[in-house]
């Protein structure tokens, strides 16, 4: 009794909690999936699902099943995502020199970037849409899906691929050599 | 796609870890309060925590927030007085409908199959595994807590952003204890089948409350046993001085045709009320600013006030209150001393925080002076469920009431108002204290479970009740038992007397229900295995054996019951089997098939029978929300 993603969605915009249950649930281990590959750690992806849980409600009312569920909420991802990146940009400046405790904490999150696997650590270095492009890739997403969430044209995320894939091979030599 | 990518993409999937299991659950429950929260205004939101639109709730939010000197507190208070007013004519609305009344209702207590407790350990060992469950239970809380910390510490080391984040309107708090859904066992397999009774009706309140709020209960709220258990049947009384005798049934199930519902029904013996042995009760209230809510402390007070009128002039009752520290509001008091006793209840107020644990020590030894011999003593806590303050170590707070069980005060738990409600926090500590959990939404619910259902509320008569039934393979082919996924037992636990069980007061009806599978049913799920070897098959006929342990209240040794179930022609669906198809629809389905709450509504109306109290009609209301809920 499967009810499909859009419906659910529909159903959710007009004021259905119970939809909004099922499709929390059933789409949250994707969009985690998703939003640790867009940050590279688990605990940047917990608090992004966060974000994203947070505002997702207000957000579905614009929901209008023009382009599939899964589409439209990688796209609130990819966004959020972003959002959070500047935020730790500004915050990072804000905080340069700010006391013991603020370096000690950060110096214990370089650590624990230490201990991420060479591809996790690798993606974080990729420029941010490289990174957005392959996760979303890498997702399963066609080029022309995700063309459409990032909002470019097919062609651009083709040579993105490409450069992504160049890039990740130097970093690969490096760490190698 | 390319071949690289490919490579790439399994070493992702390898790399990529699993989400943790609490925080996805605060988010989504999270998302879920927003959800709720957005309903009626919506406005377009970026998912960050950078620009908050300031609108009327969430700028009365920041100035509470930023004021906490003298007129903040006049502030707040003037705020919550005009809600309260608002608020109160429905409460006004909920009253009761019809005095004086028969049973179902409370009681509880069970333990996941975890740690194995060593028979030896006697009493100190029940509680154990009981333990378990709650650790987990805090352990989810906790790093939600730190979470929410950190994300305040951003905010508040602010120059960059001094609004305060949007993202965090108080998390819904309310967690509730359930488990998987029981699967189909295979007789030849798995023949036995081992539960604790529970006489609780929590569930079904809150399913209510969350029915007639316009929204679809959360399935983990749901507990069909709890449900099923809300309603009277009509059992046979057990005969003179037995504490109780089952009534068992066979009935077609209604959502499969080529099943049966093997129906389990025990009704414990009534209590004349004229020798009913003396009470002594403690309310242990709540009194945290929490409690402030229409539904909560003014209902309370009501429900209270009711029940007074059930009590009888040699029965004591005092009263402790907990919030921010925990003190006595009335000295023990007989109850005939009703003015005293109303005063102290008029002038309880909410504010502070919640020091459960000292209260709980308080309320314990309030009932250690108050008791004699041959009375019956009860704390009975009255709470939202927000232990916040003083639970440094709730397994401590767990061993605590564990202990106080021994020395024979029960725990009564009243669960008041939504919104932080720990329903797993309530059920535990009902479970540890020998004791039952109700949850109160209505001034109604107040009348069914303090004054109709007082006797078997309050006047124990059976411990640590536990059901095993053993299928015989060469009649059933799989069987399946639903609900009390939370009372499961293990198979050799049923004859070790250390290990608890619900329990069951005087006139309490308890009923569970098995779907079973005959043998040669084209409803069969499994097939048979090609390699095992075919199981012994006995020529008996019977269709199953039924096992019942109970301990007089007290006693130590427990006393076995001993039926067989004999096969018999299955009757029609009764209302029990429309409730609890009600009940699985509301938690997933997975078992009923077509059916649909327009059959639940179908068979519920034609078996609705008597109804004395309204109950069942109650009921249908409920099933035709959801029913229109679903479709939405």
């Amino acid at each position: 009794m499967q009810t499909d993603d859009n419906t659910l969605a529909l159903a959710a915009a007009g004021g259905d909690a119970g939809a909004f249950a099922t499709l929390i649930e059933r789409q949250y281990d994707r969009l985690f999936r998703l939003c640790f590959r867009l940050t590279g750690s688990q605990a940047e992806a917990e608090d992004l699902c966060q974000d994203i849980c947070a505002a997702l409600p207000a957000k579905l009312g614009g929901f209008r099943a023009e382009a599939s569920f899964t589409t439209w909420v990688y796209r609130i991802c990819v966004n959020a995502a972003h959002d959070r990146r500047r935020r730790a940009a500004t915050h990072a400046r804000a905080a340069e020199g700010w006391g013991d405790w603020e370096l000690n904490r950060r110096a214990a999150d370089e650590q624990s970037e230490e201990a991420l696997d060479w591809l996790t650590t690798a993606m974080r270095h990729l420029p941010a849409d490289l990174r957005d492009t392959l996760a979303l890739v890498l997702d399963d997403m066609t080029h022309a899906q995700t063309a459409e969430i990032l909002g470019v044209s097919e062609g651009t995320i083709s040579w993105r691929i490409s450069q992504a894939k160049k890039n990740l091979a130097s970093l690969h030599k490096e760490d190698t050599v | 796609m390319t071949d690289d990518l490919d490579d790439l993409k399994s070493l992702m999937n390898r790399a990529t870890p699993r989400p943790d299991a609490a925080r996805k659950r605060e988010n989504i429950a999270l998302a879920q309060k927003n959800f709720a929260d957005l309903q009626g205004s919506r406005d377009g939101m970026r998912p960050t925590s950078d620009r908050p639109k300031t609108g009327f709730i969430s700028g009365v939010r920041t100035m509470l927030n930023a004021l906490t000197s003298r007129a903040g507190l006049t502030a707040s208070t003037a705020i919550v007085a005009v809600g309260f007013i608002a608020l109160l004519p429905q409460t006004q609305d909920l009253m009761p409908r019809s005095p004086s009344a028969p049973p179902p209702s409370v009681v509880l207590k069970q333990q996941p199959p975890t740690t194995s407790p060593a028979p030896a350990l006697a009493q100190g060992a029940a509680p154990a595994p009981q333990m378990e469950l709650q650790a987990q239970d805090y352990a989810v809380t906790a790093p939600a807590a730190a979470t929410r910390m950190r994300v305040q510490g951003d905010a508040a080391s602010g120059m960059v952003m001094p609004e305060p984040p949007i993202l965090l309107p108080e998390a819904n708090t309310e967690s509730f204890a359930n488990a998987e859904a029981n699967p189909v066992k295979i007789t030849a397999e798995d023949p036995v089948s081992t539960f604790s009774i529970d006489v609780d009706t929590a569930s079904y309140a809150v399913i209510r409350n969350a029915l007639t709020s316009g929204q679809m209960p959360p399935a983990d709220a749901v507990r069909i046993e709890e449900m099923i258990n809300y309603f009277p049947y009509d059992y046979a009384a057990p005969a003179d001085g037995a504490a109780f005798r089952p009534t068992v049934t066979l009935n077609q199930t209604p959502w499969n045709p080529d099943t049966q519902l093997l129906q389990i029904g025990i009704e414990g013996a009534a209590l004349e009320v004229e020798n009913r042995p003396p009470l002594n009760l403690v309310f242990l209230i709540d009194t945290s600013g929490s409690m402030q809510n229409a539904d909560k402390l003014p209902l309370l007070k009501q429900s209270f006030r009711l029940m007074l009128g059930q009590l009888r002039p040699e029965d004591q009752i005092a009263i402790v209150t907990y919030a921010g520290s925990a003190g006595q509001v009335l000295a023990p008091t007989p109850a005939s001393d009703r003015s005293t006793i109303l005063n102290a209840l008029e002038n309880l107020e909410a504010g502070g925080s919640t020091a459960g644990q000292a209260g709980l020590q308080q309320a314990y030894a309030t009932a250690a002076k108050m008791a004699k011999d041959g009375e019956v003593s009860r704390v009975i806590l009255a709470t939202d469920g927000d232990f916040n303050v003083g639970l440094s170590n709730p397994e401590a707070l767990k061993d605590y009431i564990a202990d106080q069980r021994d020395t024979g005060t029960y725990l009564s738990v009243l669960g008041f108002g939504r919104g932080n409600l720990d329903d797993a926090t309530m059920q535990a500590l009902a479970q540890n204290g020998n004791g039952t959990a109700a949850y109160i939404d209505t001034l109604s619910e107040a009348q069914k479970v303090l004054v109709d259902q007082l006797s078997g509320a309050l006047f124990p008569i059976a411990d640590d009740v536990k059901i095993q039934v053993e299928f015989n393979p060469a009649t059933v082919a799989e069987y399946r038992l639903i609900g009390y996924e939370t009372r499961a037992l293990r198979r050799e636990d049923f004859n070790n007397d250390a290990v608890d069980a619900g329990d069951i007061g005087a006139g309490h009806q308890v009923t569970a229900l098995y779907e079973v599978t005959p043998v040669g049913s084209p409803a069969i799920l499994n097939d048979d295995l090609r390699y095992a070897t075919e199981p012994a098959r006995t020529e008996s006929d019977e269709l199953a054996f039924l096992r019942l342990r109970y301990k007089a209240p007290g006693a130590s040794d427990s006393t076995l019951i001993e039926t067989p179930i004999v096969q018999t022609n299955a009757t029609d669906p009764t209302f029990a089997a429309a409730i609890a198809g009600f009940g699985q629809l509301l938690r997933d389905g997975s078992y009923t098939g077509d059916w649909s709450y327009a059959d639940a509504i179908a068979l519920a109306t034609r078996t609705k029978g008597d109804d004395p109290f309204g109950y069942r009609t109650e009921a249908i209301q409920l099933m035709r929300l959801a029913q229109s809920l679903s479709v939405q």
